[in-house]
Protein backbone atom coordinates (compact mmCIF):
# COMPACT_ATOMS: atom_id res chain seq x y z
CA UNK A 1 0.00 0.00 0.00
CA UNK A 2 1.92 3.23 -1.22
CA UNK A 3 0.17 6.01 -1.31
CA UNK A 4 1.23 9.28 -3.40
CA UNK A 5 1.81 12.69 -2.39
CA UNK A 6 -1.10 13.86 -4.92
CA UNK A 7 -3.54 11.09 -2.62
CA UNK A 8 -2.71 12.48 0.65
CA UNK A 9 -3.58 16.21 -0.49
CA UNK A 10 -6.35 15.32 -1.93
CA UNK A 11 -7.49 13.61 1.82
CA UNK A 12 -6.57 16.40 3.26
CA UNK A 13 -9.10 18.72 0.96
CA UNK A 14 -11.52 16.57 1.80
CA UNK A 15 -11.17 17.61 5.54
CA UNK A 16 -10.23 21.12 4.87
CA UNK A 17 -6.61 20.56 6.78
CA UNK A 18 -4.12 22.40 5.61
CA UNK A 19 -0.62 20.86 4.85
CA UNK A 20 3.15 21.63 4.74
CA UNK A 21 4.82 20.17 1.53
CA UNK A 22 6.97 18.49 4.63
CA UNK A 23 3.65 17.28 6.16
CA UNK A 24 2.50 15.68 2.72
CA UNK A 25 5.85 13.70 2.77
CA UNK A 26 5.76 12.70 5.93
CA UNK A 27 1.75 11.51 6.29
CA UNK A 28 2.59 10.01 2.95
CA UNK A 29 5.19 7.78 4.06
CA UNK A 30 3.81 6.92 7.75
CA UNK A 31 0.06 6.91 6.31
CA UNK A 32 1.47 4.07 3.93
CA UNK A 33 3.29 2.06 6.57
CA UNK A 34 -0.01 2.18 8.96
CA UNK A 35 -2.28 1.11 5.90
CA UNK A 36 0.09 -1.53 5.43
CA UNK A 37 -0.14 -2.78 8.34
CA UNK A 38 -4.42 -3.33 8.28
CA UNK A 39 -3.87 -5.71 4.90
CA UNK A 40 -3.91 -8.41 7.90
CA UNK A 41 -7.85 -7.80 8.14
CA UNK A 42 -7.92 -9.09 4.31
CA UNK A 43 -7.21 -12.81 5.98
CA UNK A 44 -10.50 -12.73 7.87
CA UNK A 45 -13.53 -14.48 6.39
CA UNK A 46 -16.55 -12.01 7.38
CA UNK A 47 -18.92 -13.05 4.46
CA UNK A 48 -21.66 -13.61 6.65
CA UNK A 49 -20.82 -11.10 9.41
CA UNK A 50 -22.88 -7.73 10.08
CA UNK A 51 -21.10 -4.97 10.84
CA UNK A 52 -21.00 -3.73 14.76
CA UNK A 53 -21.30 0.26 14.84
CA UNK A 54 -21.89 0.60 18.21
CA UNK A 55 -21.74 -1.91 21.48
CA UNK A 56 -24.80 -1.66 23.34
CA UNK A 57 -27.91 -2.98 22.55
CA UNK A 58 -29.85 0.84 22.89
CA UNK A 59 -31.48 1.60 19.53
CA UNK A 60 -33.47 4.74 18.24
CA UNK A 61 -33.39 6.38 21.89
CA UNK A 62 -36.15 9.25 21.91
CA UNK A 63 -37.54 11.51 23.91
CA UNK A 64 -40.52 14.21 24.41
CA UNK A 65 -39.96 17.27 22.82
CA UNK A 66 -39.94 19.82 26.13
CA UNK A 67 -39.15 23.41 26.17
CA UNK A 68 -36.09 23.65 28.84
CA UNK A 69 -33.60 26.67 29.64
CA UNK A 70 -30.58 26.65 27.65
CA UNK A 71 -27.64 29.03 28.38
CA UNK A 72 -27.19 32.89 27.90
CA UNK A 73 -26.55 34.15 24.61
CA UNK A 74 -23.59 35.77 25.92
CA UNK A 75 -21.90 32.72 27.69
CA UNK A 76 -22.91 30.70 24.07
CA UNK A 77 -20.38 33.71 22.20
CA UNK A 78 -17.98 34.06 25.15
CA UNK A 79 -15.07 31.56 23.53
CA UNK A 80 -16.37 32.83 19.85
CA UNK A 81 -13.12 34.01 17.86
CA UNK A 82 -15.09 36.85 16.37
CA UNK A 83 -18.95 38.03 17.16
CA UNK A 84 -21.09 40.92 16.24
CA UNK A 85 -24.62 41.71 17.73
CA UNK A 86 -25.09 38.62 19.28
CA UNK A 87 -24.02 36.62 16.44
CA UNK A 88 -20.62 34.42 15.29
CA UNK A 89 -18.80 36.42 13.13
CA UNK A 90 -17.88 34.35 9.38
CA UNK A 91 -16.04 34.91 6.73
CA UNK A 92 -17.99 35.78 3.64
CA UNK A 93 -19.38 32.14 2.08
CA UNK A 94 -19.68 33.78 -1.49
CA UNK A 95 -17.32 35.93 -2.72
CA UNK B 1 1.28 11.98 59.54
CA UNK B 2 1.64 13.38 55.69
CA UNK B 3 -2.20 13.26 55.06
CA UNK B 4 -1.49 13.79 51.25
CA UNK B 5 -0.77 9.64 50.89
CA UNK B 6 -4.35 9.16 52.04
CA UNK B 7 -6.75 7.42 50.26
CA UNK B 8 -10.34 8.37 49.70
CA UNK B 9 -11.61 5.74 52.09
CA UNK B 10 -9.14 6.57 54.99
CA UNK B 11 -9.33 10.49 54.46
CA UNK B 12 -13.19 10.25 54.06
CA UNK B 13 -13.17 8.97 57.80
CA UNK B 14 -11.01 10.92 59.15
CA UNK B 15 -12.89 14.35 58.01
CA UNK B 16 -16.13 12.32 59.53
CA UNK B 17 -14.27 12.35 62.72
CA UNK B 18 -13.47 15.92 62.48
CA UNK B 19 -9.64 15.00 62.51
CA UNK B 20 -8.77 16.60 60.20
CA UNK B 21 -10.32 19.29 57.82
CA UNK B 22 -10.80 19.23 53.91
CA UNK B 23 -9.03 22.21 53.97
CA UNK B 24 -5.83 20.19 55.60
CA UNK B 25 -6.34 17.88 53.00
CA UNK B 26 -6.67 20.64 50.08
CA UNK B 27 -3.71 22.40 51.13
CA UNK B 28 -1.68 19.01 51.62
CA UNK B 29 -2.95 18.41 48.10
CA UNK B 30 -1.37 21.79 46.62
CA UNK B 31 1.53 22.01 48.26
CA UNK B 32 2.59 18.41 46.98
CA UNK B 33 1.47 19.92 43.09
CA UNK B 34 3.95 23.15 44.04
CA UNK B 35 6.92 20.67 45.36
CA UNK B 36 6.41 18.56 42.31
CA UNK B 37 4.93 19.86 39.45
CA UNK B 38 8.33 21.30 38.16
CA UNK B 39 9.41 17.53 38.02
CA UNK B 40 6.28 15.68 36.69
CA UNK B 41 4.13 18.25 34.68
CA UNK B 42 0.95 15.94 35.34
CA UNK B 43 -1.25 18.90 35.39
CA UNK B 44 -2.39 21.50 32.67
CA UNK B 45 -4.05 23.88 34.83
CA UNK B 46 -3.81 24.12 38.88
CA UNK B 47 -7.01 25.30 40.09
CA UNK B 48 -5.43 26.58 43.32
CA UNK B 49 -8.73 29.27 43.99
CA UNK B 50 -11.34 26.85 43.42
CA UNK B 51 -9.98 24.17 45.57
CA UNK B 52 -9.60 25.98 48.47
CA UNK B 53 -13.18 27.28 48.22
CA UNK B 54 -15.21 24.01 47.74
CA UNK B 55 -12.47 23.05 50.90
CA UNK B 56 -14.48 24.99 52.76
CA UNK B 57 -17.45 25.03 51.43
CA UNK B 58 -16.80 21.09 52.15
CA UNK B 59 -15.80 21.90 55.58
CA UNK B 60 -19.53 23.63 56.16
CA UNK B 61 -21.03 20.58 54.63
CA UNK B 62 -19.21 17.94 56.94
CA UNK B 63 -19.97 20.04 59.91
CA UNK B 64 -23.78 20.01 59.13
CA UNK B 65 -23.34 15.97 58.38
CA UNK B 66 -24.54 15.68 54.90
CA UNK B 67 -21.08 14.34 53.39
CA UNK B 68 -20.65 11.44 50.96
CA UNK B 69 -17.46 9.83 51.38
CA UNK B 70 -16.09 12.25 48.32
CA UNK B 71 -16.63 14.86 50.21
CA UNK B 72 -13.60 17.39 50.79
CA UNK B 73 -11.33 14.78 48.93
CA UNK B 74 -9.54 16.65 46.33
CA UNK B 75 -9.27 15.37 42.97
CA UNK B 76 -7.75 15.86 39.74
CA UNK B 77 -9.69 16.24 36.36
CA UNK B 78 -8.58 15.21 32.87
CA UNK B 79 -8.61 17.84 30.88
CA UNK B 80 -10.87 16.84 28.01
CA UNK B 81 -14.23 16.96 30.96
CA UNK B 82 -15.84 20.04 30.63
CA UNK B 83 -15.56 22.12 33.61
CA UNK B 84 -17.53 25.38 34.25
CA UNK B 85 -15.07 28.15 34.20
CA UNK B 86 -11.99 26.22 34.40
CA UNK B 87 -10.31 26.37 31.05
CA UNK B 88 -10.37 22.57 28.95
CA UNK B 89 -7.56 22.70 26.66
CA UNK B 90 -7.77 18.56 25.79
CA UNK B 91 -3.92 19.85 25.79
CA UNK B 92 -4.43 20.75 22.20
CA UNK B 93 -3.34 24.36 20.78
CA UNK B 94 -7.08 24.14 19.17
CA UNK B 95 -8.70 24.79 22.90
CA UNK B 96 -5.97 25.98 24.73
CA UNK B 97 -8.12 29.10 25.85
CA UNK B 98 -11.48 27.09 25.72
CA UNK B 99 -13.37 28.04 28.66
CA UNK B 100 -16.38 25.79 29.08
CA UNK B 101 -19.65 27.53 30.07
CA UNK B 102 -20.96 23.79 31.24
CA UNK B 103 -19.97 21.41 33.58
CA UNK B 104 -19.74 17.53 31.88
CA UNK B 105 -22.13 15.37 33.59
CA UNK B 106 -19.23 13.94 35.93
CA UNK B 107 -18.05 16.79 37.16
CA UNK B 108 -21.24 17.78 38.10
CA UNK B 109 -21.95 14.55 40.21
CA UNK B 110 -18.94 14.94 41.83
CA UNK B 111 -19.16 18.23 42.64
CA UNK B 112 -22.68 17.34 43.96
CA UNK B 113 -21.03 14.76 45.86
CA UNK B 114 -18.46 17.42 47.59
CA UNK B 115 -15.16 17.60 45.09
CA UNK B 116 -12.44 19.57 45.75
CA UNK B 117 -10.88 19.71 42.18
CA UNK B 118 -7.26 20.90 42.38
CA UNK B 119 -6.18 20.73 38.68
CA UNK B 120 -6.66 19.82 35.48
CA UNK B 121 -4.54 16.62 33.91
CA UNK B 122 -2.33 16.49 31.23
CA UNK B 123 -2.81 14.00 28.62
CA UNK B 124 -2.33 13.00 25.02
CA UNK B 125 -3.93 16.01 22.81
CA UNK B 126 -7.43 14.82 21.81
CA UNK B 127 -6.77 11.97 24.13
CA UNK B 128 -4.72 10.20 21.02
CA UNK B 129 -1.94 8.47 21.97
CA UNK B 130 -0.25 6.33 24.51
CA UNK B 131 2.26 8.39 26.35
CA UNK B 132 1.20 11.71 26.91
CA UNK B 133 4.14 13.16 24.78
CA UNK B 134 1.50 13.94 22.49
CA UNK B 135 0.27 16.89 24.80
CA UNK B 136 0.82 20.00 23.03
CA UNK B 137 2.06 21.93 25.81
CA UNK B 138 4.67 19.53 27.89
CA UNK B 139 5.13 15.83 28.30
CA UNK B 140 4.60 14.17 31.47
CA UNK B 141 7.25 12.38 33.38
CA UNK B 142 6.81 9.25 35.11
CA UNK B 143 7.08 9.14 38.86
CA UNK B 144 8.82 5.77 39.02
CA UNK B 145 11.58 7.17 36.71
CA UNK B 146 11.53 10.76 35.51
CA UNK B 147 12.84 9.86 32.37
CA UNK B 148 10.01 7.56 31.62
CA UNK B 149 6.12 8.24 30.02
CA UNK B 150 3.65 7.88 32.45
CA UNK B 151 1.40 5.67 29.86
CA UNK B 152 -1.66 7.90 27.99
CA UNK B 153 -3.22 9.37 27.08
CA UNK B 154 -4.60 9.90 30.86
CA UNK B 155 -0.79 10.43 31.68
CA UNK B 156 -1.67 13.33 33.99
CA UNK B 157 -4.40 11.87 36.06
CA UNK B 158 -2.72 9.15 36.69
CA UNK B 159 0.69 10.90 37.55
CA UNK B 160 -1.54 13.06 39.84
CA UNK B 161 -2.35 9.82 42.06
CA UNK B 162 0.70 8.23 42.18
CA UNK B 163 2.26 11.23 43.20
CA UNK B 164 -0.15 11.90 45.63
CA UNK B 165 -0.95 15.55 44.00
CA UNK B 166 -4.53 14.12 44.60
CA UNK B 167 -6.65 11.51 46.62
CA UNK B 168 -8.00 10.48 43.32
CA UNK B 169 -8.60 11.24 39.71
CA UNK B 170 -11.03 10.84 36.60
CA UNK B 171 -9.93 9.81 32.85
CA UNK B 172 -10.96 9.20 29.68
CA UNK B 173 -10.50 5.54 27.97
CA UNK B 174 -11.20 5.23 24.40
CA UNK B 175 -8.33 2.02 23.64
CA UNK B 176 -6.62 1.75 26.88
CA UNK B 177 -6.34 5.61 28.03
CA UNK B 178 -7.00 5.00 31.57
CA UNK B 179 -5.53 1.15 32.30
CA UNK B 180 -2.32 1.84 30.28
CA UNK B 181 -1.17 4.60 32.07
CA UNK B 182 -2.85 3.26 35.27
CA UNK B 183 -0.28 -0.22 34.89
CA UNK B 184 2.95 2.24 34.44
CA UNK B 185 2.07 4.43 37.43
CA UNK B 186 1.02 1.74 40.01
CA UNK B 187 -2.67 2.73 40.41
CA UNK B 188 -6.25 1.47 39.97
CA UNK B 189 -8.09 2.30 36.59
CA UNK B 190 -11.63 1.52 35.58
CA UNK B 191 -12.56 1.51 32.20
CA UNK B 192 -16.50 1.06 32.84
CA UNK B 193 -18.94 -1.00 29.98
CA UNK B 194 -19.82 1.48 27.48
CA UNK B 195 -22.85 3.18 28.22
CA UNK B 196 -21.86 3.25 32.18
CA UNK B 197 -20.50 6.74 32.38
CA UNK B 198 -22.39 9.79 31.02
CA UNK B 199 -20.23 11.26 28.31
CA UNK B 200 -22.05 14.11 28.39
CA UNK B 201 -19.03 17.07 28.30
CA UNK B 202 -16.56 15.13 27.28
CA UNK B 203 -14.62 16.16 24.22
CA UNK B 204 -15.32 13.41 21.38
CA UNK B 205 -12.68 11.57 19.90
CA UNK B 206 -14.39 8.25 18.89
CA UNK B 207 -17.97 8.39 20.29
CA UNK B 208 -18.61 4.45 19.95
CA UNK B 209 -15.43 3.84 22.26
CA UNK B 210 -14.98 6.83 24.11
CA UNK B 211 -15.97 6.06 28.00
CA UNK B 212 -15.22 7.94 31.28
CA UNK B 213 -13.62 5.70 34.67
CA UNK B 214 -11.99 6.37 37.88
CA UNK B 215 -8.34 6.46 38.44
CA UNK B 216 -7.63 5.75 42.45
CA UNK B 217 -4.86 4.44 44.88
CA UNK B 218 -6.99 1.50 45.70
CA UNK B 219 -9.63 -0.16 44.87
CA UNK B 220 -12.04 0.55 47.79
CA UNK B 221 -11.76 4.04 46.52
CA UNK B 222 -12.52 3.02 42.48
CA UNK B 223 -15.66 1.65 43.89
CA UNK B 224 -16.46 4.90 45.45
CA UNK B 225 -15.95 7.15 42.74
CA UNK B 226 -17.69 4.52 40.29
CA UNK B 227 -20.82 5.34 43.02
CA UNK B 228 -20.53 8.90 42.53
CA UNK B 229 -20.54 8.79 38.55
CA UNK B 230 -22.39 5.91 37.00
CA UNK B 231 -25.91 5.55 35.52
CA UNK B 232 -28.25 6.89 33.41
CA UNK B 233 -27.99 10.47 32.06
CA UNK B 234 -30.76 12.01 30.23
CA UNK B 235 -27.75 14.01 27.98
CA UNK B 236 -26.20 10.73 26.48
CA UNK B 237 -28.39 8.89 24.86
CA UNK B 238 -25.77 5.88 24.88
CA UNK B 239 -25.48 5.75 28.76
CA UNK B 240 -27.49 2.82 29.84
CA UNK B 241 -30.87 2.98 31.59
CA UNK B 242 -30.17 0.09 34.19
CA UNK B 243 -29.73 0.86 38.01
CA UNK B 244 -26.60 1.25 39.26
CA UNK B 245 -25.61 -0.59 41.97
CA UNK B 246 -23.21 -0.14 45.47
CA UNK B 247 -19.91 -1.25 44.44
CA UNK B 248 -18.76 -1.14 47.89
CA UNK B 249 -20.61 -4.43 48.72
CA UNK B 250 -18.47 -6.62 46.08
CA UNK B 251 -15.32 -6.16 48.27
CA UNK B 252 -14.83 -9.28 49.51
CA UNK B 253 -11.00 -10.55 50.05
CA UNK B 254 -12.36 -14.18 48.69
CA UNK B 255 -12.67 -15.56 44.99
CA UNK B 256 -13.91 -19.06 45.87
CA UNK B 257 -16.94 -19.85 43.17
CA UNK B 258 -15.21 -17.77 40.26
CA UNK B 259 -14.42 -18.98 37.37
CA UNK B 260 -11.40 -17.13 35.27
CA UNK B 261 -9.36 -17.60 31.83
CA UNK B 262 -6.10 -16.40 30.81
CA UNK B 263 -6.29 -16.24 26.66
CA UNK B 264 -2.70 -16.74 25.45
CA UNK B 265 -3.14 -14.45 22.73
CA UNK B 266 -2.62 -11.53 25.04
CA UNK B 267 1.03 -13.05 25.77
CA UNK B 268 2.25 -11.40 22.64
CA UNK B 269 5.63 -11.70 21.08
CA UNK B 270 7.17 -8.45 22.30
CA UNK B 271 6.32 -8.94 25.53
CA UNK B 272 8.28 -7.79 27.96
CA UNK B 273 9.46 -11.70 30.42
CA UNK B 274 9.05 -9.38 33.68
CA UNK B 275 5.88 -8.52 32.56
CA UNK B 276 5.21 -12.57 31.72
CA UNK B 277 6.00 -13.38 34.87
CA UNK B 278 4.39 -10.98 37.17
CA UNK B 279 1.27 -11.32 35.41
CA UNK B 280 1.29 -15.23 35.87
CA UNK B 281 2.60 -14.82 39.75
CA UNK B 282 -0.79 -12.64 40.42
CA UNK B 283 -2.71 -15.33 38.33
CA UNK B 284 -1.33 -17.61 40.37
CA UNK B 285 -2.56 -15.57 43.41
CA UNK B 286 -5.86 -15.44 42.10
CA UNK B 287 -6.31 -19.45 41.97
CA UNK B 288 -4.66 -19.42 45.54
CA UNK B 289 -7.48 -16.87 47.02
CA UNK B 290 -10.04 -19.77 45.68
CA UNK B 291 -10.67 -18.60 41.77
CA UNK B 292 -10.57 -21.49 39.39
CA UNK B 293 -8.25 -20.56 36.55
CA UNK B 294 -8.13 -22.39 33.10
CA UNK B 295 -4.71 -21.16 31.81
CA UNK B 296 -5.41 -21.86 28.16
CA UNK B 297 -8.43 -20.24 26.81
CA UNK B 298 -8.46 -18.93 23.10
CA UNK B 299 -9.54 -15.81 21.23
CA UNK B 300 -8.93 -16.01 18.34
CA UNK B 301 -9.48 -12.38 16.54
CA UNK B 302 -7.56 -10.44 18.96
CA UNK B 303 -4.82 -10.81 17.10
CA UNK B 304 -6.91 -8.11 14.18
CA UNK B 305 -7.92 -5.87 17.13
CA UNK B 306 -5.18 -3.38 16.30
CA UNK B 307 -6.02 -2.85 12.94
CA UNK B 308 -9.63 -2.90 13.42
CA UNK B 309 -9.19 -0.13 16.29
CA UNK B 310 -7.03 1.89 14.27
CA UNK B 311 -9.46 1.90 11.43
CA UNK B 312 -12.54 2.55 13.50
CA UNK B 313 -11.46 5.19 16.03
CA UNK B 314 -9.58 7.51 13.44
CA UNK B 315 -12.69 7.68 11.48
CA UNK B 316 -14.98 8.73 14.51
CA UNK B 317 -12.30 11.04 15.41
CA UNK B 318 -12.33 12.27 11.41
CA UNK B 319 -15.61 13.20 12.02
CA UNK B 320 -15.78 14.50 15.19
CA UNK B 321 -13.26 16.87 14.87
CA UNK B 322 -14.71 18.66 11.69
CA UNK B 323 -16.17 21.05 13.89
CA UNK B 324 -13.41 22.86 14.70
CA UNK B 325 -13.66 25.15 12.04
CA UNK B 326 -12.31 28.38 14.09
CA UNK B 327 -16.04 30.14 14.03
CA UNK B 328 -17.74 28.88 17.43
CA UNK B 329 -14.64 28.50 19.42
CA UNK B 330 -11.25 27.30 19.88
CA UNK B 331 -8.29 28.80 18.37
CA UNK B 332 -8.87 30.29 14.51
CA UNK B 333 -6.38 31.43 11.77
CA UNK B 334 -6.66 35.47 11.28
CA UNK B 335 -4.63 35.76 8.42
CA UNK B 336 -6.52 33.97 5.37
CA UNK B 337 -7.41 34.83 2.04
CA UNK B 338 -10.78 33.31 2.58
CA UNK B 339 -13.20 31.20 4.07
CA UNK B 340 -11.79 27.75 2.96
CA UNK B 341 -8.01 29.19 3.46
CA UNK B 342 -9.38 30.31 7.09
CA UNK B 343 -10.45 26.81 8.04
CA UNK B 344 -7.60 24.65 6.29
CA UNK B 345 -5.17 26.64 8.05
CA UNK B 346 -6.97 26.91 11.44
CA UNK B 347 -6.60 23.04 10.94
CA UNK B 348 -3.22 22.92 10.72
CA UNK B 349 -2.00 25.32 12.74
CA UNK B 350 -4.53 24.24 15.76
CA UNK B 351 -3.93 20.30 16.21
CA UNK B 352 -0.77 18.93 16.44
CA UNK B 353 0.92 15.90 14.13
CA UNK B 354 -0.57 12.64 16.02
CA UNK B 355 -4.26 14.45 15.12
CA UNK B 356 -4.09 15.34 12.04
CA UNK B 357 -2.58 11.56 11.21
CA UNK B 358 -5.81 10.23 13.02
CA UNK B 359 -7.77 12.90 10.85
CA UNK B 360 -6.06 11.66 8.07
CA UNK B 361 -6.56 7.88 8.42
CA UNK B 362 -9.97 8.08 9.53
CA UNK B 363 -10.35 10.30 6.25
CA UNK B 364 -9.20 7.81 3.98
CA UNK B 365 -10.81 4.98 5.46
CA UNK B 366 -14.28 6.53 4.98
CA UNK B 367 -13.86 8.08 1.48
CA UNK B 368 -15.25 7.12 -1.60
CA UNK B 369 -13.57 3.59 -2.41
CA UNK B 370 -12.23 2.53 0.50
CA UNK B 371 -15.12 2.33 2.59
CA UNK B 372 -15.96 -0.81 1.79
CA UNK B 373 -12.79 -2.51 2.34
CA UNK B 374 -11.36 -0.77 5.35
CA UNK B 375 -14.36 1.29 7.88
CA UNK B 376 -16.92 -1.47 6.92
CA UNK B 377 -14.53 -4.51 6.86
CA UNK B 378 -13.15 -3.25 10.40
CA UNK B 379 -16.68 -3.11 11.57
CA UNK B 380 -17.16 -6.60 10.68
CA UNK B 381 -14.45 -7.93 12.33
CA UNK B 382 -15.23 -5.76 15.48
CA UNK B 383 -18.52 -7.79 15.29
CA UNK B 384 -16.21 -11.42 15.33
CA UNK B 385 -14.14 -9.70 18.43
CA UNK B 386 -17.36 -9.09 20.22
CA UNK B 387 -18.22 -12.73 19.89
CA UNK B 388 -14.85 -13.92 20.87
CA UNK B 389 -15.65 -12.23 24.37
CA UNK B 390 -19.41 -13.74 24.77
CA UNK B 391 -18.27 -17.00 24.27
CA UNK B 392 -15.60 -16.27 27.13
CA UNK B 393 -17.98 -15.23 29.12
CA UNK B 394 -21.03 -18.35 29.07
CA UNK B 395 -17.54 -20.04 30.54
CA UNK B 396 -15.83 -17.44 32.57
CA UNK B 397 -16.30 -14.96 34.98
CA UNK B 398 -13.33 -12.70 34.29
CA UNK B 399 -11.06 -13.09 31.90
CA UNK B 400 -7.04 -12.40 33.11
CA UNK B 401 -4.33 -10.52 31.05
CA UNK B 402 -1.50 -8.07 31.47
CA UNK B 403 -2.53 -4.43 30.67
CA UNK B 404 0.79 -3.59 28.56
CA UNK B 405 3.50 -5.77 27.07
CA UNK B 406 6.24 -3.62 28.21
CA UNK B 407 6.91 -1.76 31.37
CA UNK B 408 7.13 2.06 31.02
CA UNK B 409 9.46 2.82 28.56
CA UNK B 410 11.61 6.18 28.10
CA UNK B 411 10.14 9.12 26.66
CA UNK B 412 11.17 9.90 23.19
CA UNK B 413 11.52 6.21 22.65
CA UNK B 414 8.35 5.45 20.31
CA UNK B 415 7.27 9.11 19.47
CA UNK B 416 8.32 9.38 15.96
CA UNK B 417 7.29 5.44 15.21
CA UNK B 418 3.74 5.71 15.22
CA UNK B 419 3.02 2.01 15.03
CA UNK B 420 5.50 1.72 17.40
CA UNK B 421 3.28 3.87 19.64
CA UNK B 422 -0.08 1.89 18.87
CA UNK B 423 1.46 -1.32 19.14
CA UNK B 424 1.84 -0.83 23.40
CA UNK B 425 -2.12 -0.71 23.47
CA UNK B 426 -2.31 -4.45 21.87
CA UNK B 427 -3.66 -5.36 25.03
CA UNK B 428 -6.63 -3.10 25.80
CA UNK B 429 -8.27 -2.01 22.64
CA UNK B 430 -9.53 -4.94 22.41
CA UNK B 431 -11.65 -4.21 25.31
CA UNK B 432 -13.21 -1.06 23.91
CA UNK B 433 -14.02 -2.76 20.80
CA UNK B 434 -15.99 -4.77 22.90
CA UNK B 435 -17.41 -2.08 24.90
CA UNK B 436 -17.16 -4.42 28.05
CA UNK B 437 -15.71 -3.23 31.47
CA UNK B 438 -11.93 -3.67 32.25
CA UNK B 439 -9.95 -2.38 35.20
CA UNK B 440 -5.83 -2.33 35.66
CA UNK B 441 -5.12 -3.24 39.64
CA UNK B 442 -0.81 -3.34 40.65
CA UNK B 443 0.26 -6.34 40.42
CA UNK B 444 3.84 -5.71 40.80
CA UNK B 445 7.31 -4.26 39.33
CA UNK B 446 9.30 -5.67 36.67
CA UNK B 447 12.88 -3.99 36.76
CA UNK B 448 11.68 -1.27 38.91
CA UNK B 449 8.92 -0.34 37.20
CA UNK B 450 4.78 -0.80 37.61
CA UNK B 451 3.11 -3.76 35.90
CA UNK B 452 -0.35 -3.92 35.65
CA UNK B 453 -2.83 -6.52 35.48
CA UNK B 454 -5.76 -6.24 33.62
CA UNK B 455 -9.11 -7.84 34.86
CA UNK B 456 -11.66 -8.06 31.48
CA UNK B 457 -15.82 -8.55 32.91
CA UNK B 458 -19.04 -8.90 31.31
CA UNK B 459 -21.21 -5.82 30.12
CA UNK B 460 -22.27 -4.17 33.53
CA UNK B 461 -20.06 -6.74 35.03
CA UNK B 462 -17.56 -4.12 37.14
CA UNK B 463 -18.62 -5.60 41.02
CA UNK B 464 -17.00 -8.74 39.64
CA UNK B 465 -13.80 -6.75 38.57
CA UNK B 466 -14.08 -4.96 42.02
CA UNK B 467 -14.20 -8.42 43.69
CA UNK B 468 -11.47 -9.83 42.05
CA UNK B 469 -9.33 -7.02 42.40
CA UNK B 470 -10.07 -6.27 45.91
CA UNK B 471 -9.46 -9.33 47.13
CA UNK B 472 -5.85 -9.51 44.59
CA UNK B 473 -5.44 -6.53 46.64
CA UNK B 474 -5.88 -7.59 50.18
CA UNK B 475 -3.41 -10.43 49.76
CA UNK B 476 -0.36 -8.44 48.27
CA UNK B 477 1.21 -4.66 49.32
CA UNK B 478 1.38 -3.33 45.46
CA UNK B 479 -0.65 -0.62 46.23
CA UNK B 480 0.83 0.16 49.37
CA UNK B 481 4.56 1.02 47.81
CA UNK B 482 5.03 4.56 46.90
CA UNK B 483 7.71 6.17 44.47
CA UNK B 484 10.36 8.18 46.06
CA UNK B 485 10.11 12.14 44.83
Amino acid sequence: MKLSGEEVKHLALLVRLGLSQAEVERFREQLSDILGAFEVLRQVDTSDVPPTAQSIALENVMRDDEPAPSLPVDQVLANAPSQEEGFFRVRAVLE
Amino acid sequence: MDISGLTIHEASELLRRREISSLDLTRAALERIARLEGKLHALVTISEDMALQQANQADDRLKRGEATPLTGVPAVIKDNMCTKGVRTTCSSKMLANFVPPYDATVVERLKAGGMVMVGKGNMDEFAMGSSTEHSAFFPTHNPWDLSRVPGGSSGGSAVAVAADEAVYSLGSDTGGSIRQPAGFCSVVGLKPTYGRVSRYGLVAFASSLDQIGPLTKDVTDCALVMNAIAGHDPRDSTSLPYPVPDYTRWLVPDLRGLRLGVPREYFVEGMQRGVEEAIRAAVAKLEELGAEVDWAVSLPYTTYSLAAYYIIAPSEASANLARYDGVKYGFSAQEAENMWDAMEKTKQGGFGPEVKRRIMLGTYALSAGYYDAYYLKAQKVRTLIRRDFDQAFEKFDAVITPTSPTVPFRIGEKVADPLQMYLSDVCTLPINIAGVPALSVPAGFADGLPVGMQVIGKPLGEEVLLRIAFAYEQATDWHKKKPEL
